[in-house]
Order: structure tokens, then C-alpha cells, then sequence
């Protein structure tokens, strides 16, 4: 039995199919302009990494904030729901699910079979996303994939005072001019971001074992950064932005299972 | 997916469009009250309207916030009067029904000349009141209209200081503190206005008020049915006429009568949602420009939201019932308690207010997540959706202590940012994914 599950994301497009339980095939596509003929791409590209056809796909989930959007799924569900399913399926004692993508960063508290208990979504604030680390990346002249690694080589803690992401970039700048070297800044950021998310998932509780996802969880700096302000062990999938999609993917084959298609 | 086809029998509610007149004329007489020589005053919901209730029977009142409420839901208007306030130099995180009202004064616009042009098109700006009558029930409303005095260029402004309680620490002397005030004010009412007091109006008003306190809590107490015949969005347009003039006899006559078509609703399994498949309440404000969400939840899920503590006991006067439950406060008149004088009418009021459930929170979250968690049990519900509502410090003070008490007594609560006055600090679709993957998380199934 094969299966797909479409996470719509704000800036990618993450699609896994699934045979029996296992990942036969994914594709990522930036969402970019045109939502629906990166869609097309992404889903497309993900059938030919697993070799199937669309008419081998028995029944396709979507996830996502744009999930509304892939009018050929047969259902979809809400990224929290895909997000916990997606973590219990690595991580069988997964309690607590930090979920941290492009623009939105969530905690969710489940139970071992992925149910969502209790969950937390960041209010319209760009400071506890991955949209925060690109701006800053963008305020230091850096890639994107460079400011993560730059901040283990920080030597001095520099406190990031600004709450928010806009004067936080203004914070940064001054921080340059300054001369504060640029893994002291870089810290300081991924500081600011676990700060922003650990105090956001504390209203649902933090309870072993904590799963990190989304595309920041492959942010090292991110993930240092999270471990210090929560000592605590952090565990993370392989292709942690994957991972709603799979769960989607998952909840896909349930229906399946059930009888639903 | 769940079964979409009707499950329960469903109609709209007769005396629907006799609720809408009667809020029609409630502005309508506010606005034109001079041309017949009569008195407008202007002040909270929570004040005390019974008392200038005793100068005559062509008094007229505004009370703000309903007033507010409706600027938001207005929402093109709404941001004209909020961003006036704030050019004025108003804070924009200060009380939102606040920043609407003050804005539509400084705009000298009254909202309903655009939602009823031809019933208001004898109305030129915001209509000034003769005289405030207010009291301190959160500290908006201490600033409230002091400001609005100024802004109309001084008006005549009395506030009584309502912190007298909880419930379970009245006694005489807070009772005296109050009425002594009230007493006060009726001296001053007679200096302002120029009338001689009557005293049989006041008795009038405060045994009006009473009824129709007690009889709204009556009938939220019918929406313990399965199903619901009421679902809170339309509460919304039903409970406002106690916050517009909780006193009048118009309002408590046609709360006995919507009383009885609830109590036939809940009897012959009438639902106000007819796929009824899940019961929350919320709490606070809700976003009054974006009332869709509750339709939302009951069209996608067959959700109803049964009411709120807001909803509930911004109006309703409740008591614990012999069984234990609650239930409507009995009035003076179902005690055969006589009011033969001012000092008692004006004792019996403040007593009657002191004990009103929304007044207890303002002193300890404890005591809002005590009466929450019992609507939750005795309402039969399946979780709590709580509006973190910035545009009001008064009735989110505590609120995440509350859903804490909440979650602790066993209940799924759903949190959502807000503003019950200012659209731009809600985020509609956001709210409505969040609210997708909470009914998940019930295992709620959407309709078919």
C-alpha cells in the first residue's frame, strides 16, 4: 500500500511517499510565487524518487498551512496533528514536539501514539522562526547555511536584548559596527531564537523525550543553542523537515487501513 | 468524516427580529432624545443604570462598550476611529472598546449612520450625553470617561468605586461604601439635571433589573440541553440588550419571553447547531469583527459553543441551586421581599451586582477558574476555547491561570490571540488552522 503525504509549507513544499511504513521516495520544492506549479514539481519529483506513478498512490494526506491548497489530496490534516505523528514514528517515546519552520514555530505535547495532548503556536512573530535566522543571516552578510556552524566558534556570550526580529536586525548591525566578531553575533541570534521557542513550548510543558523537526532543527547552531537553554537531550530525525510530511503520510495509511479509501 | 445530514430539528428563534428592534430603538431613542426634551447619559455597562432610571421616563442611556462592540464589528469604521485615538496620541495597547469609543468622538461619528443611514440620518455626530454615570469596575473604565468629559469639551461625570468584595467577603460595610456613593449620585443627579427624583422609578428599575438578570441566567441554564438550543454567537446578540439597559422593562419583559421559547427549544430537542457533535464555551470578548469562526466550527464540525463565563454572567445574576448546581439568582420579587424605599432599593441593587459572578475574577483567577471549570461539568463539555484578548485587561487579567485550572480538571483548552476591538491584531486564518488541529485533537471529525 503506498501513500503520500504533501506538507504545504510557507517557503518549501515537502512531499514523502510511503510504502508499508517506510519512505520510498521525497521531494522538496521551494514554494516560491507560484504554489501550484511548485506543487506540481515537487510532487512530481517525489514519484520519481520512489518510482511510482500518481496511479499507484492509494491516498494522499496534506499538511501544511497551505494545505487547503492541494485540491487532488483526498484529505488533509493540521501540521500540529502530522507533526506529532510524524515524530512518534522515529522517536517512539516522543512526549514533546518542537516543530520549528520558516514561519511559524510550534510545541506540542502528544502521547505514544502520536495523539496531540496540549500544543503552542508562536503569535505572529517572526522572532521564534526560521525567518528570523534568514534575516539575520541576510544583516551579517552571510549564507544562510554558514551562520549556524559560525556560532560554535563563538568564545564570548553577547546578549541579544531586542524581542523582536525587526529591531533585532538593528541590534545586529550595531553589534557589526561595534566590531563584536561575527560568531559572537551569530550565537547571540541562535540564542535568541531557543530563547523565544523554549518559552513558548514551556506553556505545554517540556517531558521526555523532547523531538526537534522542522527546517531549524538542521540549523547546528539552532540546536546547540536549544540543548543549552533547555540541558536537556534533544533528539533529531534525519531530514527533520520531512518529518509532517511523513506524518501525513501516516495518517494516509490509517485511513487506508480504516477503510476510507 | 461525520455525518452531515440534520441530526436534530433546527429553526431560527421567533423573537430573533424583536431583539434587533429593540436594540434599534434603544440607539435610536439614545440619539434623538433631546427632540422630545428628554435626558441622554452615557456610561459602562456595569454602572449602575437604575439609579438614573429615577429622574424620569424619557432617560436615555449609551453604554460604552456595546457601543464599542459594535464599532469593531463595523470594520471599516473601526479602523478610522482607532487609528484617530492613536494619532491623538492614545496608547495602542490601551483598552480597545476604549480607543473605538474615543476615536468615534473625535471622528464626531456615531457608528450606526453607516449600518442605518435611514434610521439615523437625523443625526449629525456623535451625540453628546448630558451627564456620565459610571463606575470603576477596571482601571479603563476609571480613565474612561474623564477623557470623554474632556473630549466633549466637559460633561458632567459621577463614578462610583465598585472594589468591594469577592462574593464571599461582602458584608454590611461594603454594602454601606457603595450605597453611601450611590446616594451621592442622586444628589448630584438632581443638581445636574435640574429634575426632582422619584423614587418609585428607581424601585421599578432595580426589581426590572433583577428579573432580567435572573431570568437571562435562567435561560443559559437551558443550553445545559444535548442539543443546545442556543449557540453563543447569537447569545452575542441576545445578552447585549442586559449590557445596553439591564434595568429597562422592555429588556426584562423580552427576556421572559425568549425565556420561554428556549425552555420549548430545549424541550422539543430544537438545536441551535444541527449536527451537534462537540460543546466548548470560550471566554472573554470575541473578536467581534470575525464572528465567522464561530460558524466556522459549527458548520466544518458541528461544534457549538454553548456561552462563556462572559456570556453567561456579564448579565446573569447566578446562585448555587438547593441541588448544588448553579442556577438563576432569586429575585427579591421570588422572595416577596418588599422594596418600599430608596435606602433598601439601593441596597438591595449594590447587593445584587456585588455578588455577580464577572465581578468575582477582577479579585483572584482562582475564583474565574473555580466558575469556569463548573460551566465546563455542568454544561457537559468537551474543551474550553480561551481568547488571549489584548484589547481588554480587565477580563484577561489571569487568563493563563486559568487555562492551567482548566487542563488540571481534566478539560482540553484551546488558546487563540485576539482582539475583541482591533482586527489587526487578530489573525483569522491562523486562528482557524489552530482551531482545525485542537478539534483533531478532540477527535472530531469534520461534517461530511
Amino acid at each position: 500500500m503506498i501513500t503520500a503525504g504533501i506538507d504545504m509549507g510557507a517557503k518549501n513544499i515537502k512531499v514523502i511517499i510511503l510504502e508499508d511504513g517506510t519512505v520510498k521516495g521525497k521531494a522538496l520544492t521551494p514554494a516560491g510565487l507560484d504554489a501550484k506549479v511548485a506543487l506540481e514539481t515537487a510532487y512530481g519529483a517525489a514519484l520519481k524518487d520512489a518510482k511510482v506513478t500518481k496511479a499507484d498512490i492509494k491516498h494522499i494526506t496534506a499538511t501544511g498551512s497551505g494545505r487547503e491548497f492541494v485540491d487532488f489530496a483526498n484529505d488533509n490534516v493540521s501540521d500540529v496533528t502530522s507533526a506529532a505523528r510524524g515524530a512518534v514514528h522515529f522517536y517512539p517515546n516522543a512526549k514533546t514536539v518542537v516543530d520549528v519552520g520558516a514561519e511559524e514555530g510550534r510545541g506540542i505535547r502528544c502521547d505514544k501514539n502520536g495523539k496531540v495532548m496540549d500544543f503552542a503556536v508562536n503569535e505572529k512573530c517572526a522572532a521564534g522562526a526560521g525567518a528570523f535566522t534568514e534575516a539575520m543571516a541576510r544583516a551579517l552578510e552571510l549564507k544562510l547555511e554558514e551562520l549556524g556552524p559560525l556560532s560554535l566558534k563563538s568564545t564570548k556570550a553577547v546578549p541579544m536584548n531586542a524581542q523582536c526580529a525587526v529591531f533585532a536586525e538593528s541590534e545586529v548591525v550595531s553589534l557589526v559596527h561595534a566590531k563584536t566578531p561575527k560568531a559572537d553575533i551569530s550565537k547571540a541570534i541562535h540564542d535568541a531564537i531557543a530563547d523565544r521557542i523554549i518559552s513558548m513550548v514551556r506553556k505545554v510543558g517540556f517531558e521526555d523525550d523532547i523531538v526537534l523537526i522542522g527546517g531549524v532543527a538542521k540549523n547546528v547552531g539552532f540546536v546547540a543553542a536549544m540543548k543549552r537553554g533547555l540541558n536537556k537531550d534533544i533528539k533529531i530525525p534525519t531530514d527533520p523537515e520531512f518529518v509532517s510530511a511523513l506524518g501525513a503520510a501516516l495518517e494516509a495509511a490509517d485511513k487506508v487501513k480504516a477503510g476510507g479509501k | 468524516m461525520a455525518e452531515k445530514k440534520a441530526k436534530y430539528p433546527t429553526e431560527p428563534l421567533k423573537c430573533w427580529e424583536e431583539a434587533k428592534k429593540i436594540r434599534l430603538d434603544y440607539y435610536k431613542n439614545y440619539a434623538y432624545a433631546h427632540d422630545t426634551g428628554g435626558i441622554r447619559w452615557a456610561g459602562g455597562a456595569w454602572s449602575f443604570d437604575a439609579i438614573p432610571a429615577g429622574l424620569g421616563n424619557d432617560v436615555y442611556p449609551i453604554t460604552s462598550e456595546p457601543y464599542s462592540a459594535s464599532c469593531a464589528f463595523n470594520k471599516d469604521q473601526s479602523i478610522k476611529y482607532l487609528e484617530a485615538t492613536e494619532k491623538a496620541g492614545y496608547a495602542r495597547d490601551l483598552c480597545a472598546y476604549m480607543r473605538n469609543y474615543w476615536g468615534s468622538i473625535l471622528l464626531n461619528d456615531f457608528v450606526f449612520t453607516h449600518q442605518f443611514p435611514d434610521e439615523f440620518k437625523g443625526v449629525k455626530g456623535f451625540p453628546k450625553p448630558d451627564f456620565i454615570w459610571q463606575d470603576h469596575i477596571c482601571c479603563s473604565h476609571a480613565k474612561w470617561y474623564q477623557v470623554v468629559s474632556e473630549l466633549e469639551g466637559g460633561i458632567p461625570n459621577f463614578t462610583i468605586d465598585v472594589a468591594a468584595g469577592p462574593e464571599a467577603a461582602i458584608n454590611d460595610r461594603m454594602i454601606d461604601y457603595l450605597v453611601g456613593q450611590m446616594h451621592d449620585g442622586i444628589e448630584w443627579l438632581e443638581k445636574v439635571t435640574g429634575r426632582k427624583y422619584n423614587d418609585n422609578l428607581l424601585i421599578k428599575a432595580v426589581l426590572n433589573e433583577c428579573r432580567a438578570t435572573s431570568t437571562w441566567a435562567e435561560i443559559c441554564c437551558y443550553n445545559r440541553n444535548i442539543p443546545a438550543p442556543l449557540e453563543e454567537k447569537s447569545m452575542y446578540s441576545l445578552y447585549v440588550l442586559g449590557t445596553l439597559h439591564k434595568s429597562s422593562q422592555v429588556v426584562a419583559d423580552f427576556y421572559e419571553k425568549l425565556r420561554d421559547e428556549v425552555k420549548h427549544r430545549a424541550k422539543n430537542g430544537i438545536a441551535a447547531v444541527p449536527n451537534e457533535q462537540c460543546r466548548v464555551m470560550t471566554d472573554t470578548q470575541p473578536p467581534w469583527g470575525f464572528l465567522k469562526i464561530f460558524r466556522y466550527l459549527e458548520n466544518k464540525y458541528g461544534c457549538v459553543s454553548i456561552g462563556s463565563l462572559y456570556t453567561f454572567a456579564l448579565i446573569g445574576a447566578w446562585e448555587v441551586q438547593e441541588d448544588g448546581t448553579w442556577g438563576p439568582r432569586k429575585t427579591p420579587q421570588q422572595k416577596k421581599i418588599t422594596i418600599k424605599d430608596r435606602d433598601t432599593a439601593l441596597r438591595v441593587l449594590a447587593e445584587w451586582n456585588l455578588r455577580k459572578p464577572e465581578w468575582q475574577h477582577f479579585y483572584s483567577p482562582h475564583l474565574k477558574t473555580d466558575m469556569m471549570v463548573r460551566i465546563a461539568k455542568e454544561w457537559k463539555l468537551h474543551g474550553v476555547m480561551l481568547h488571549y484578548n489584548r484589547g481588554c485587561e480587565g477580563l484577561s487579567v489571569g487568563i493563563a491561570e486559568n487555562r492551567l485550572g482548566i487542563q488540571a480538571a481534566g478539560f482540553p483548552v484551546f488558546i487563540f490571540e485576539g482582539n475583541m476591538g482591533d482586527e489587526r491584531e487578530f489573525d483569522e486564518v491562523r486562528t482557524t488552522a489552530r482551531m482545525d488541529a485542537f478539534m483533531e485533537s478532540l477527535g472530531i471529525k469534520p461534517l461530511q
